[in-house]
């Protein structure tokens, strides 16, 4: 089916709070995550939460939502997904630092509703894992329905993705790639493409530096050429812009810390990092964080030694740890149920199994002044679950963005209806005419 | 982090080897009864020999104080490659799917790994059986039901052929795979190469026919194929064709197909089965549950599907159970039924789907499914709701064995906690 018809079929009814309204849902328990449970009212004021507690009077004017003793929570961060792009690796060279996600974002992929309809408010959508240095990647609000320009995160620091293991090593990027053979084929090699590449941007960021001294001091000097692959590679040693690496072993996790320490800048984060509890207090050390599946594993060969308890015990290194789904390679849908996962692997307390999904990777992102928990002054990104979120048996019942209702489980369903209804009326078209009319005899 | 509750885990962690025991204060979920709260469960040898409040604990028993804690029959998995599959991307770790279309001979049992570390990872949360399904070709062989614990392939055994695996020619012109690529191929040609093959799948029924004519009066010289011999219980409508269909047309094709050629059917991994819900229920027709871990099928589908999947079987009056498919999933697979029991599923059916109902489906419900005198002592001891992840599964029994809980995971776990 058509994304653009999809789209419109989805439309709000006007029943639901208007963009910009002010609403006071009551009769919640409200998970703040970070400030324990206060079982009340939450108020939504310009979109973002002006208030919580026991009771909140309803200001003139407000539009009031009855929780009815459902839980609220605030919107799920994917620190790691592939939701709304077009393209996800530029994956002939190994260094292609500069493409980015925000050129590609597609904000009529189905995912974004998909994962909307899961809780999920904001996902770092990334470059692929096929090279060494991927592309820059895009922070975005699951504002479905809204233009690409309008889901940006706008505010949010900007990011590059990079790749080490095994499909960084596989000959041309991957099966989906060419055959072309291109250098790296061994981990060795992917120590020295991050290697190489830094030594680069070292040298173009002194001449650049060199540049601006030289001109200050009044000097007549030709600028130097823009390096768009370079630009990105000074931001990330300049402390400008966040390094999302993609790994799975422990050797190559600490490969990538010390080549980062080697050349003075910092991990943001560890994806998948499969194998981090292995060197969890090396990455504590360096300040990395983690941002790892629940219980994916034995997919490759890297992935053998990987266990659900990764979690929690990078948590309990003291790692700044989130749970991810790489969507679509994990979905969305279940990332809470992946958090929930981590009460049997791992025995975590509610807070902290929430926190992998909710603040924790807000933290990773740099974003956690917006989102992550319910606090007054964020933005108001909230979910509401008839249980409990950590239930298997709940089910997400409206998702806000920045206080207005983006999904709602009931419109949801009504128009499922119209839906099919619309789909049957296509496929009638679809059907050949009935051949026209013969005389008998003629043939 | 939560404190570990180690009671009753270091009471049972005491039996070391198979011996007659009772289980006392333990709150029993039958299955194929309602719950019995404060009972106690008596084991003799690899059977249940009684259960109910007032069980009386035969002299020389083990007794387990196992207060507070709940008794569940170990869960079937009933369509899994477990121990056919060690590392997906790594070839030489793969033995489900052989050469050839049709391969009724080849049986998985024989196959399965009994050292895959994928067998206690798939305990860890509660399986204790798994039917072990081949895929290669149309007819990719039998399938076996192991038990997930023993020394040998022969000691895992349950029974060696449960089902025939099948998969008819596929209409579908667009390819999907796991990850990012769609491939699609022209209709026309879709067309005449299924018509092709599913005049090929005919013919092999046809022969596997004359075989079965000419084995009933043999002939001087009659040699026997066992290519064709293997059919014989699936043409006498014994051993069910289990064809996996997803897709309207695929499904349309399976029910035509048993019907044609008047075999036993059960229906695995279907996804867009409303327009069958009538006939499959009318005709009985069991269902093998799709991997609930997938996207929805199609772009405008339910944003539930396919996770509403079994409470719309169920209220069709349609019998089901749940399948891992793929070599990840089966620890996943109470976590699916709680994922189903969110999509409108009652709680008791997502358990029995899980148990009792499969049991039925494979023709060995008189010996696994449920907490009923005379089965096999294949059980579970948690501390609450099997379903939900914050519960803790204690200890599992297999035969009447206590099967350890640990794993390669486990291990890890603990290995690496001590560096920390």
């Amino acid at each position: 089916m058509n994304r653009r018809l999809f789209l419109s079929t989805l439309a709000f009814a006007p029943a639901l709070p208007a963009a910009g309204e002010t609403i006071l849902i009551k009769n919640a328990k409200i998970l703040t995550v970070t400030k324990g449970r206060i079982d009340g009212s939450l108020l939504i004021r310009d979109g973002k939460i002006a208030e919580i507690g026991a009771t909140v009077m309803a200001p003139a004017g407000a539009v009031t939502v009855d929780a009815a003793g459902g839980f609220l929570m605030p919107g799920i961060v994917d620190c790691h997904a592939h939701v709304g792009a077009d393209a996800i690796n530029e994956g002939t060279i190994s260094v292609s630092s500069m493409v980015r996600i925000e050129d590609v974002l597609a904000p009529d992929d189905i995912q974004i509703y998909r994962g909307l309809a899961a809780g999920v408010t904001t996902s770092n959508v990334l470059h692929g894992s096929a090279n060494t240095i991927g592309g820059q990647c895009s922070v975005v609000k699951m504002r479905w329905g809204k233009t690409a320009t309008q889901m940006v995160f706008a505010g949010a620091k900007p990011g590059i993705k990079f790749a080490l293991g095994e499909n960084v090593k596989r000959a041309g990027g991957g099966t989906n790639f060419s055959a072309t053979l291109r250098y790296p084929a061994t981990r060795m090699g992917v120590e020295d493409v991050v290697r190489e590449a830094f030594n680069d941007a070292r040298a173009y960021q002194r001449q650049r530096d060199e540049y601006q001294t030289r001109l200050a001091k009044g000097e007549r000097v030709l600028p130097p050429r823009r390096d768009f692959k370079l630009e990105p590679l000074v931001e990330v040693l300049e402390g400008k812009r966040l390094v999302h690496a993609h790994c799975y072993r422990s050797d190559e996790i600490l490969m990538l810390l010390r080549a980062a320490e080697e050349f003075g800048f910092k991990i943001r984060t560890l994806q998948h990092g499969l194998e981090a509890y292995k060197v969890a207090k090396e990455i504590a050390k360096h300040g990395a964080g983690v941002s790892t599946f629940s219980d994916s594993w034995s997919y490759k060969l890297e992935a053998y030694d990987a266990i659900p308890y990764n979690a929690a015990l990078c948590m309990k290194a003291g790692v700044l740890t989130s749970l991810n789904t790489d969507a679509p390679v994990t979905q969305q849908r279940h990332l809470l149920q992946d958090a929930a996962k981590t009460q049997r692997y791992g025995q975590l307390t509610d807070d902290e199994a929430l926190s992998l999904v909710t603040i924790n990777p807000a933290k990773q992102l740099m974003i956690e002044d917006r989102v992550g928990s319910l606090e007054v002054g964020k933005d108001a990104d909230i979910v509401l679950t008839d249980k409990h979120p950590l239930s298997l048996y709940a089910k997400v019942q409206k998702v806000f963005v920045d206080g207005e209702v983006y999904f709602d489980r009931e419109q949801d369903i009504r128009e499922r209806s119209l839906r099919s209804a619309r789909r049957k009326a296509l496929s009638e078209k679809l059907k050949p005419a009935p051949p026209p009319a013969q005389k008998k005899g003629a043939r | 982090m939560r404190r570990l509750i180690t009671a009753a885990a270091f009471a049972v962690a005491t039996i070391a080897h198979a011996e007659n025991f009772a289980l006392r204060g333990v709150t029993i979920h039958p299955i194929s009864a309602a719950e019995m709260p404060n009972a106690v469960l008596v084991v003799t040898g690899d059977r249940i020999a009684d259960f109910g409040p007032k069980a009386a604990i035969p002299k020389g028993h083990k007794v387990i104080e196992a207060k507070g804690l709940h008794i569940y029959p170990g869960m079937i998995d009933s369509a899994s490659v477990l121990g056919l599959s060690e590392i997906g991307s790594v070839r030489e770790t793969q033995d489900i799917a052989e050469l050839g279309d049709f391969n009724p001979q080849l049986r998985t049992m024989v196959a399965v790994n009994p050292g895959s570390e994928h067998i206690p990872v798939s305990r860890a949360n509660g399986i204790t059986s798994s039917v072990v399904v081949p895929a290669g070709g149309f007819i990719g062989g039998q399938a076996s039901i192991m038990h997930l614990d023993g020394w040998t392939w022969e000691e895992m055994t349950v029974s060696p052929s449960a089902a025939m695996q099948m998969r008819l020619p596929s209409q579908e012109a667009t390819v999907t795979g796991r990850g990012l690529g769609t491939g699609r191929r022209p209709f026309a040609e879709v067309k005449r190469r299924y018509e092709e093959q599913m005049q090929q799948v005919r013919l092999f029924f046809e022969q596997a026919r004359a075989y079965q004519a000419r084995k009933a009066n043999p002939v001087l010289g009659f040699k026997p194929e066992l290519r064709l011999e293997a059919m014989i219980p699936v043409l006498e409508g014994k051993t069910p064709l289990m064809i996996v269909a997803a897709k309207e047309r695929a499904i349309r094709d399976a029910l035509a197909f048993a019907e044609r050629e008047k075999v036993k059917l059960v229906l695995a991994g279907v996804r867009e089965v409303d327009p069958f819900l009538e006939e499959i229920a009318r005709k009985k027709i069991p269902v093998i549950l799709p991997d609930l871990y997938q996207v929805p099928l199609e772009e405008d589908a339910s944003i539930d599907e396919p996770l509403d999947l079994p409470a719309k079987l169920a209220n069709a009056g349609i019998q089901f159970a749940f399948g891992s498919y793929n070599i990840e999933r089966p620890r996943n697979l109470p976590f699916q039924a709680a994922n189903a029991v969110g999509n409108g599923l009652s709680h008791d059916a997502a358990m029995k789907a899980l148990t009792l109902g499969a049991a039925e489906i494979w023709g060995i419900a008189d010996r696994l499914g449920s907490i009923d005198k005379g089965k096999f002592a294949d059980f579970i001891l948690t501390d609450g709701d099997p379903l939900e992840p914050k519960t803790q599964i204690r200890q599992m029994w297999i035969l009447g064995k206590p099967v350890s809980l640990e794993n390669r995971h486990t291990k890890l776990y603990e290995q690496y906690k001590k560096r920390l």
